[in-house]
C-alpha cells in the first residue's frame, strides 16, 4: 500500500480558511437567522422550521418566483440564439474584428446601476429616445404606469446589457474550430446550415453551456437594474426575487423569513443549474448511449 | 468525370511577392493525367499542401490558372470541381454516427437513400468499419477517425480526383501498410485521378506511378521511382530520394579529365561530350553504385574509412574522400575494411550524374 502523506492537508489550509471566512461562516449566519427569532443579541427564540413554513405560504413570494422564472426563461430564449447569431456575423480577423470586439463588449463595461439609469432616461415618454419614438409612432408606451411595458423594458434592457457576453463567448468558441473542419465541409459539399448544425453548434457546446449557466444565474439574481429603472413597479410587476428578498430583509427587517427564503433561493438556483447542466451534457450524446447496449 | 489537371501558376500568400522566398509556389507548369496516381513528395514547407489546396479549390492561386480537362476552374469551388480531399488530421462530424459521417457527402448531393446505404456499406466493408457503423464517431480512436475521413473521401463514386494530404500520419505503422494497399486497390479498380501528398519517400514510391519531388516552392522533378533513383534531375532529388541519399563531389573539368580535389580522373569520350563548355560541376553517385577496391586501381579515388554500419542485408561504409563524406553501400561484406584504413572508390560509371548549379547536365 502506498503511504499517505498527510502533510498535503496543510497546503490547502489557507484556501480552506479563506473559503470559511468568505462563504461558509456568512452562510451559517443565514442558517442561524432562518431557524431563530432574534429580537436582540440577548433575546432569541429557536423557532425551528416556522420561517420556512411562513415563506412557503407567502402569496407575494409565489408571484415573485413565477415572475422570476418567466423572466430568466425569456432571457435565455432570446439571449442565447441572439448571441450565437451575433458571434457568427462578427468578422474573424483584421482591424474590423478588433473594432467589432470593442463595440460588442462596450455594454459589458457599464456598471449595473448606470445601465438602469441609461434605460430609465432612454425609455421616458417625454424626453427619452426610445419612449418618445414609440409615442411618436402611436404606441402608447409607458414603463412607469403599464405593467407589461415595464416588464418588457427590463427584459430588453437585460438583452441589451448581456447578449454581448454570449456573443463574446460564442466568438471565442468559433475561433477555436480548426480550419480543416470548414475545408472538409466545403469538400463534402455541406450547406451553410449544415456547417452550423454539424460543426459549429457541436463545437460550441462547451462555451454555450457556460453562457447558459452564467446568464441563468445572473438573470435569476437580477436586482440593480430593475431597482433603478422601475423600483419593482408598477405594482409588483417587476419585483423579482432579489428585490422581494431585500424588501423583506432591509425594508421590513424580517430577518428570519428573509434568511429562510435566502436558503430556498440558493437551493433553487443550485437545482436549476444542475438540471440545465445535465440536460446540456446529454444533448448530442444520445446516439452514443443508445448504441452502447 | 475523371479529370486531367493542368497547372500553370504561382502562388504567394502575401501581396506583392518580390523574391523567390515570398512565394509558396514558384511559377510552374505541371500536368496530371486523367486516372493517374501521383505523389507530391517533399520536406515540410516545400509547398506541396499549397499545391494540393490549389487543385481542390480551397486556395486560389495568386497568378496563373488551374485547368480541369482544359477548362479554367480558378473561380470554381471544390464542390463545383467535384473534388474529394482527405486531410492530415481526422475531421469527423462529432454528433453523427460513423454511417452518417460516411453518408454526409452523398446526402449533401441528394443521392437517393437506398443508393447511399449501399455505397456506405461498400466503403465501410473496405475500410473494415462495418462493425462500428452505428456508433457515434466522436467516441472512436484516432485510427478509426482517420479511416472515416478516408471513407468520406472515397465514398463519392463520380469524383474528378481524390486528393490526400498526408492522410496516414496519425495511423499506426501496421495499419498504414494495410490502408496504403487499399488505396492502391481502389485506384486500380476505379481509375480515379489520385494525388497523394507525403514526406515519406517509401510511401510516395509505393503508391504512385509518378512522383513529383518538391522543394522550396519548386517542383524539381516529375518521374517514376526508377527515374528519380537513376537520374535525379536536381541535387535535391538525389539527396532526398534513397537512404542514404546520393553522394556529391565538387569537381572541375580540365582538358580531358576531371579534377577532384588533388586527384585526376580521366573522362571517357561519351561523358566528355555532354560536359563541353562547363567548368565547375558536382559529381553525383549513389552509394549503391560505387565500386570498392582495397588496393590502388585505375580511375579510383583514395578514401579514408570513417565508420562501418551493419544494416543486416547490407552494410554501409562511411568514408572521407577529397574532403567530402562519401557513403558506400556494400551488399557483400565478408571482409569489412577497418576504420582508418585507406580504400579506393570507383565513382565513374554509367550511373554517375553531373550537375551544374544543382541541375542535371549529364
Amino acid at each position: 500500500m502506498k503511504p499517505v502523506n498527510q502533510k498535503a492537508w496543510f497546503l490547502i489550509l489557507p484556501v480552506l480558511l479563506c473559503v470559511a471566512f468568505s462563504a461558509i461562516v456568512p452562510l451559517m449566519t443565514v442558517v442561524n437567522y432562518s431557524v431563530q427569532d432574534i429580537i436582540s443579541p440577548e433575546r432569541r427564540v429557536f423557532v425551528g422550521t416556522e420561517w420556512f413554513a411562513a415563506v412557503m405560504r407567502d402569496q407575494d413570494l409565489h408571484e415573485a418566483l413565477w415572475r422570476q422564472m418567466v423572466f430568466s426563461l425569456a432571457v435565455l430564449v432570446v439571449e442565447i440564439p441572439l448571441g450565437i447569431a451575433l458571434a457568427l456575423s462578427m468578422p474573424a480577423k483584421g482591424w474590423q474584428a478588433s473594432i467589432t470586439l470593442v463595440l460588442v463588449a462596450l455594454s459589458l463595461l457599464i456598471p449595473w446601476n448606470v445601465v438602469g439609469t441609461i434605460w430609465q432616461i432612454y425609455g421616458r415618454a417625454d424626453i427619452g429616445l426610445l419612449g418618445a419614438a414609440l409615442q411618436a409612432m402611436g404606441i402608447d408606451y409607458n414603463y412607469t404606469g403599464n405593467a407589461r411595458d415595464a416588464w418588457l423594458t427590463v427584459l430588453v434592457m437585460d438583452i441589451w446589457h448581456w447578449t454581448p457576453l454570449v456573443a463574446l463567448l460564442g466568438y471565442a468558441g468559433l475561433r477555436s474550430i480548426p480550419d480543416a473542419y470548414y475545408q472538409a465541409a466545403q469538400i463534402d459539399g455541406a450547406s451553410k446550415f449544415a456547417v452550423f448544425r454539424f460543426i459549429q453548434l457541436p463545437k460550441l457546446r462547451g462555451v454555450l453551456m457556460i453562457a447558459v449557466l452564467l446568464r441563468f444565474m445572473d438573470s435569476f439574481m437580477i436586482y440593480t437594474e430593475p431597482f433603478v429603472l422601475t423600483g419593482g413597479g408598477p405594482g409588483n410587476s417587476t419585483t423579482f426575487l432579489s428585490q422581494y428578498l431585500t424588501q423583506k430583509a432591509v425594508g421590513q427587517f424580517d430577518l428570519g423569513p428573509a434568511a429562510a427564503f435566502s436558503l430556498i433561493y440558493f437551493l433553487i438556483i443550485l437545482l436549476l443549474c444542475f438540471i440545465l447542466y445535465n440536460w446540456m451534457q446529454s444533448v448530442g450524446t444520445q446516439a452514443k448511449e443508445s448504441h452502447h447496449g | 468525370m475523371v479529370a486531367r489537371i493542368d497547372l500553370d501558376l504561382a502562388h504567394a500568400y502575401g501581396p506583392n511577392p518580390q523574391q523567390d522566398s515570398d512565394y509558396a509556389l514558384l511559377p510552374m507548369k505541371m500536368s496530371f493525367q486523367a486516372g493517374g496516381a501521383y505523389a507530391l513528395l517533399g520536406p515540410s514547407g516545400c509547398g506541396k499542401t499549397t499545391m494540393l489546396n490549389i487543385i481542390s479549390g480551397l486556395v486560389k492561386p495568386s497568378q496563373g490558372e488551374v485547368r480541369f480537362n482544359g477548362d479554367i476552374v480558378n473561380d470554381k469551388t471544390p464542390q463545383e470541381r467535384n473534388i474529394a480531399q482527405v486531410f492530415q488530421f481526422p475531421v469527423i462530424y462529432d454528433t453523427m454516427t460513423v454511417a452518417d459521417n460516411l453518408a454526409f457527402p452523398l446526402r449533401n448531393r441528394r443521392m437517393p437513400e437506398a443508393q447511399i446505404r449501399q455505397r456506405v456499406g461498400q466503403i465501410a466493408e473496405m475500410l473494415e468499419l462495418s462493425g462500428q457503423l452505428n456508433q457515434r464517431a466522436a467516441g472512436l480512436s484516432a485510427d478509426a477517425k482517420q479511416k472515416i475521413s478516408l471513407g468520406r473521401g472515397l465514398v463519392r463514386p463520380d469524383v474528378a480526383a481524390i486528393l490526400f494530404d498526408e492522410p496516414l500520419t496519425v495511423i499506426d505503422p501496421h495499419l498504414k501498410w494495410q490502408l496504403r494497399r487499399k488505396l492502391k486497390q481502389v485506384h486500380q479498380e476505379f481509375k480515379h485521378t489520385l494525388i497523394y501528398v507525403t514526406h515519406d519517400q517509401v510511401e510516395a514510391l509505393t503508391f504512385a506511378q509518378e512522383v513529383v519531388v518538391m522543394t522550396r516552392g519548386r517542383a524539381v522533378q516529375v518521374g517514376s521511382a526508377e527515374a528519380l533513383f537513376e537520374r535525379p534531375a536536381h541535387t535535391f532529388v538525389g539527396h532526398f530520394i534513397g537512404s542514404p541519399g546520393m553522394n556529391f563531389l565538387p569537381v572541375t573539368l580540365q582538358a580531358g579529365h576531371l579534377q577532384v580535389g588533388e586527384h585526376r580522373l580521366p573522362l571517357g569520350d561519351q561523358l566528355h561530350h555532354g560536359l563541353v563548355g562547363t567548368e565547375s560541376l558536382k559529381l553525383g553517385i549513389r552509394p549503391e553504385y560505387i565500386a570498392l577496391h582495397s588496393a590502388p586501381a585505375e580511375n579510383c579515388l583514395p578514401a579514408q574509412v570513417l565508420r562501418w554500419q551493419d544494416l543486416g542485408t547490407s552494410g554501409l561504409l562511411t568514408t572521407q574522400c577529397a574532403g567530402e563524406v562519401v557513403r558506400v553501400r556494400l551488399a557483400n561484406h565478408s571482409d569489412t575494411p577497418q576504420v582508418g584504413q585507406t580504400v579506393y572508390l570507383q565513382v565513374l560509371s554509367i550511373h554517375t550524374c553531373f550537375y551544374e548549379q544543382e541541375a542535371l547536365i549529364a
